[in-house]
């Protein structure tokens, strides 16, 4: 696995000069991705501020091969890119090692591609598909999305007078991919670099289909100064709102532990989308929040424990 | 399917298509074929690994009807623009709802305006002539459009022919091989499909793709001559069947050609100067021969066998009346809705059509009440 530092030193594959905001860590943790994956690969994303962003004909910040078809179709567009793959390779019409890579958003995979991403999954491609979750449709407008956390201000939820936000929580999308049986699925954000590039680095080199949910915050639609945002990224982690694991093969390891765990709050108050859960009436919903929180980070390490291999 | 032997074909099953991709399992579970066999979870994600596998350099090919057409529709779209020729039959049938599995021509009619050229049989020799064509069509680099070969659900699909087959080395020489101008596994120099287009570029793009439809029917023609010379069926843009002197012309698409041409020629028999003009390609719809084939006519019957809600008629109906618009003469046309949900269509109906037409040529002009409905009770 190679260091952040050799990480650093390698050919930048999304090239500087794309429209993405300032602080914006989906673009973030795309580049650091790529740079892990390196230039013989075929990458494909949904509809969404990313695509938006790298290819604004006739301009294009990729310089791997590129496809964006739709919003909620790029893991049967890079299944297909990837078939084309095999078929060409068994008749001996390319030669060439080539990683296949599709991005979407949280809407673009939590919701409207679900289906086409749990087919792409099953039907076993050997690909990466990896959700950047900024937590909301921030393309449109910062709607609301199936990953969007519970309390959450967002343009389909404002805080009004009888309702202080998203009323629902997240969809557990990582657990739904565990349950898919595929290789490999890793959680992690563009916060912790090195561990987002191991996983990278794992996941493509498994053979078969992986999964990666990467948190990725968006300074516009969660509402901080966008200096910021790599610490919002970390306090996720270190407040154990979105722990840091991967799946090998039904195996669970947390790949990060928190020395101390912080209260979720303290990731919360960070963000303006959360401002109106300080008010009195609102604390129980940080309570809420704080216990799903905890029962998740038991159950992970409950899952850990149960799955360690016999070999470790 | 299985001499063209595609690289890449995805499917998703739909009655009446089901049968062509039973065949096409088949093949690929014999091994005939070195095609990579994608069963994808849904017609949408069929179309998406299409056009994924075709931006790969692939020859990609799927196949589908009705609801699982209409499913695509969003990426039907973005396949003529990306100018992947992907080539699909899709075996009509007409749309939910209410739902119903036999043929009309609602669901490709449905998509006329994507991008796609579209060729329309009458039987099972033309849907084979066909597809074999409409790879070299969609391929041609004057053209670069994504094909549709349609044909009649169940009538076509589901009733057995005779064929007369290509050899398999001939249909192989014939499709030849297929290298793309830019591919995604070429990642020493990498492209992007499918960018962001604003204001200051779609139109010269969307432009572009109107010029490939534009050559696409010398194109047709061209590749419809050649594959006469190695099969000794030669192919068009139109067909026009004993219109030359023909008082009465129906025009028509699909099947109903096969029904009509035994009417026709019966009618002739007993004396009547009547023919049909079929359409062959009804996208790039040939303006000019139509006009051509039909001015003579005192009276001409369309035959539509899908319904375009709240228009002045059918697709076909309006497309070959705005045909006529402004070519010196022009004959009185009448719209005749058929078959809709695979209602029945006999010679007795078609012998119905041309009677309704009598009174139409004797008047010279069109009648008031120019949407007629065959087979319809009540
Ligand atoms: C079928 C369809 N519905 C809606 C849209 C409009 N749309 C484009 S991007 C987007 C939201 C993208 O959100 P997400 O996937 O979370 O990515 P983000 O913009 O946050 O990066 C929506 C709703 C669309 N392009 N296609």
């Amino acid at each position: 696995m190679p260091g952040v530092k050799q990480l650093a030193g390698r050919e930048e594959m999304m090239a500087p000069g794309h429209r993405a905001c300032a602080g914006c860590l989906p673009m973030t943790a795309i580049r650091q991705i790529l740079l892990t994956a390196g230039k013989d690969t075929v990458c494909g994303c949904a509809t969404g501020c990313v695509e938006v962003v790298t290819s604004i004909y006739p301009y294009t910040a990729w310089r791997t091969p590129f496809i964006h078809n739709a919003f909620e179709n790029s893991a049967a567009t890079i299944s297909g890119a990837e078939a084309a793959y095999q078929s060409l390779r068994r008749q001996g019409k390319v030669d060439k090692d080539i990683k296949f890579i599709a991005f979407g958003g949280d809407g673009g995979t939590y919701d409207i591609g679900l289906q086409s991403l749990s087919g792409a999954m099953e039907r076993g491609h050997n690909m990466l598909y990896v959700c950047y979750d900024n937590e909301a449709y921030m393309n449109t407008g910062i709607q609301r999305s199936g990953g969007t956390p519970k309390g959450t201000a967002t343009s389909t939820t404002p805080v009004g007078k009888v309702r202080p936000g998203k009323q629902e929580y997240a969809k557990a999308l990582t657990d739904i991919m565990i349950a898919h049986n595929i290789p490999y699925v890793g959680q992690a954000t563009a916060g912790y670099p090195k561990d987002l590039s191991d996983k990278v680095e794992k996941a493509l080199t498994i053979e078969g289909p992986a999964f990666m949910n990467v948190l990725a915050p968006c300074t516009r639609g969660w509402r901080y100064p966008m200096e910021e945002s790599m610490e919002i990224a970390r306090l996720a982690v270190d407040t154990c709102f979105w722990p840091l694991y991967e799946v090998e093969n039904g195996v669970f390891r947390v790949t990060r532990k928190p020395k101390e765990k912080k209260p979720v709050a303290e990731w919360l108050k960070k963000q303006g989308r959360f401002r109106h859960l300080f008010k009195e009436e609102n604390k129980h919903i940080i309570d809420d929040i704080q216990s799903q929180v905890d029962e998740n980070w038991d159950w992970l390490l409950k899952r850990e424990e149960m799955t360690r291999s016999e070999a470790s | 399917m299985r001499q063209i032997d595609p690289d890449v074909v995805a499917a998703f099953p739909i009655t009446p298509q089901t049968e062509l991709m039973h065949k096409f399992a088949e093949h690929v579970a014999d091994g005939d074929v070195k095609s990579e066999f994608v069963l994808v979870e849904s017609e949408h994600s069929a179309m998406s690994a299409s056009v994924g596998a075709a931006a790969a350099g692939a020859r990609a090919m799927t196949a589908t009807s009705a609801n699982g057409l209409a499913l695509m529709w969003e990426i039907v779209y973005i396949a003529a623009s990306c100018r992947l020729p992907i080539v699909m039959p899709v075996i009509n049938r007409a749309l939910s709802g209410p739902i119903n599995i036999h043929c009309d021509h609602s669901d490709t009619m449905g998509c006329r305006d994507s991008g796609w050229i579209q060729l329309y049989s009458e039987s099972a020799q033309e849907v084979y002539d066909n597809i074999l064509q409409a790879i070299r069509i969609a391929e041609h680099p004057d053209v670069l459009l994504p094909a549709m070969v349609t044909f009649d659900g169940f009538i076509i699909s589901h009733t057995a022919e005779v064929l007369d087959a290509l050899e398999d080395g001939e249909a192989r020489e014939w499709v030849g091989t297929w290298t793309p101008n830019y591919s995604l596994l070429n990642t020493d120099d990498p492209v992007t499909y499918g960018p962001l287009d604003l204001q200051d570029y779609y139109f010269e793009h969307k432009r572009q793709q109107i010029e490939g439809m534009n050559h696409a029917p010398r194109v047709i023609k061209e590749i419809g001559e050649a594959y006469g010379k190695l099969s000794g069926r030669s192919y068009g843009l139109i067909e026009a069947y004993r219109t030359d002197d023909a008082e009465r012309i129906i025009v028509a698409l699909g099947s109903t050609c096969g029904t009509s041409k035994v009417v026709v020629d019966e009618l002739r028999d007993e004396g009547e100067a009547v023919g049909l003009l079929k359409i062959r390609a009804f996208r790039p719809f040939d303006e000019e021969a139509v006009a051509a084939a039909l001015s003579g006519a005192k009276a001409v019957g369309i035959l539509d066998r899908s319904v375009s809600f709240g228009a002045p008629g059918g697709p076909v109906h309006k497309e070959v009346k705005s045909a006529l618009y402004g070519g010196g003469k022009t004959p009185p046309v009448v719209d005749f809705i058929y078959g809709l949900g695979g209602r029945d269509i006999n010679r007795e109906h078609i012998r119905g059509v041309f009677e309704e037409l009598k009174p139409v040529a004797d008047a010279g002009r069109t009648p008031d009440q120019n949407i007629r409905y065959v087979g319809l009770r009540g």
